[in-house]
């Protein structure tokens, strides 16, 4: 996937095979990047150059993407995510606060 | 006659009085795990008894509400779970996985994160690269623990089940303050297991570094840790 970011142009299977170590099956590659198709995040252009396949997003847009999950306090986030950062409610901090006196 | 009069105070005391009550109680801040146990008692013999009175009313009315309450964990859980696998295609994407934590991936962020994600067949503990610049061996260590606790102890779905019914009864206040309650309360239950690794303090100054702005929101916790 890596590969397929800093391209700035779409790579073809035996592109990225011999770009990757170890020069993998070119099947193997075929493989992942047709699941990572499925997932959504490789597109190719299936009616003009099928064999030629592009990020659908830079790496930065997915990690707003994954960032933007984790810090937001979108109230379902807990229940996918169980995180350090918990959120005390509004009252309980105003509770807080009194006890403390301020 | 006498029975709809009991199931319905008793639906009614645990709709309103009780959850009031609970949600006031310091004792709570002291055995977190009773005050969970109380919360979900609470949510079930609520909506158990509500029902019950409705069915000694209306068979249509309660089978209704049954349905409801149903459907809506239902779809709550389907929402869930499409998110979470969302989720982790793209921790699986942006993240390495570090060679000397298994079940640990590192994702290259300057934000302090530290999460979770439950699953199988092994759940992923997720830690970004400014954590680690931000926080000392011990505190990473308390850090690391209270996550895998999260997890442990299923509290994410504690909270879906929750989450459900404040989706599912939306005109009904008490259900967004019992879900209130028991994030807090998770977040307590994970603490108590992080101090059986680290001490208090490094704990306390743990959940305050990673806190950063958002001090105010973890005071109840580092209250609770004496620092």
């Amino acid at each position: 996937m890596d590969l397929l970011w800093q391209s700035e142009s779409p790579l073809a299977a035996a592109d990225v095979r011999d770009a990757l170590p170890g020069s993998p099956a070119i099947t193997t590659v075929l493989t992942v990047l047709t699941r990572l198709e499925g997932k959504g995040f490789v597109t190719r252009d299936r009616v003009k150059r099928p064999h030629l396949f592009g990020a659908t997003l830079s790496r930065d847009d997915y990690m707003a993407e994954l960032m933007h999950e984790v810090l937001t306090s979108a109230p379902d986030r807990e229940a996918v995510l169980a995180r350090f950062l918990g959120r005390a409610s509004k009252s309980e901090t105003d509770h807080l606060r009194k006890l403390l006196g301020d | 006659m006498t029975k709809v009069l009991i199931l319905g105070a008793i639906a009614i005391a645990l709709a309103w009085p009780v959850p009031v009550l609970l949600a006031r109680a310091r004792w709570t801040m002291r055995m977190p795990a009773l005050a969970m146990l109380c919360w979900q008692a609470v949510a079930v013999a609520g909506g158990l008894s509500m029902i019950g009175a409705l069915w000694l009313v209306s068979v249509g009315a309660a089978a209704l509400l049954a349905l409801h309450l149903l459907l809506n964990l239902g779809l709550t859980a389907v929402g869930t779970s499409r998110q979470r696998r969302r989720h982790r295609q793209l921790v699986e994407l942006l993240s390495i996985p570090m060679p000397d934590r298994p079940g640990t991936r590192l994702i290259e962020n300057e934000a302090p994160v530290a999460y979770c994600l439950p699953g199988a067949p092994r759940s992923v503990t997720v830690l970004s690269d400014g954590l680690l610049r931000l926080l000392s061996e011990d505190e990473l260590a308390a850090v690391v623990a209270h996550e895998r606790a999260h997890v442990v102890q299923h509290h994410h779905v504690v909270l879906m089940a929750f989450k459900a019914w404040r989706t599912a009864l939306p005109w009904f206040p008490i259900a967004s303050r019992a879900e209130e309650a028991v994030a807090l309360l998770v977040e307590l239950l994970a603490d108590d297991d992080a101090r059986q690794v680290v001490s208090d303090r490094v704990l306390a100054s743990a959940v305050v570094a990673v806190a950063g702005a958002d001090a105010a929101a973890v005071a109840p916790r580092v209250a609770r840790l004496g620092a």
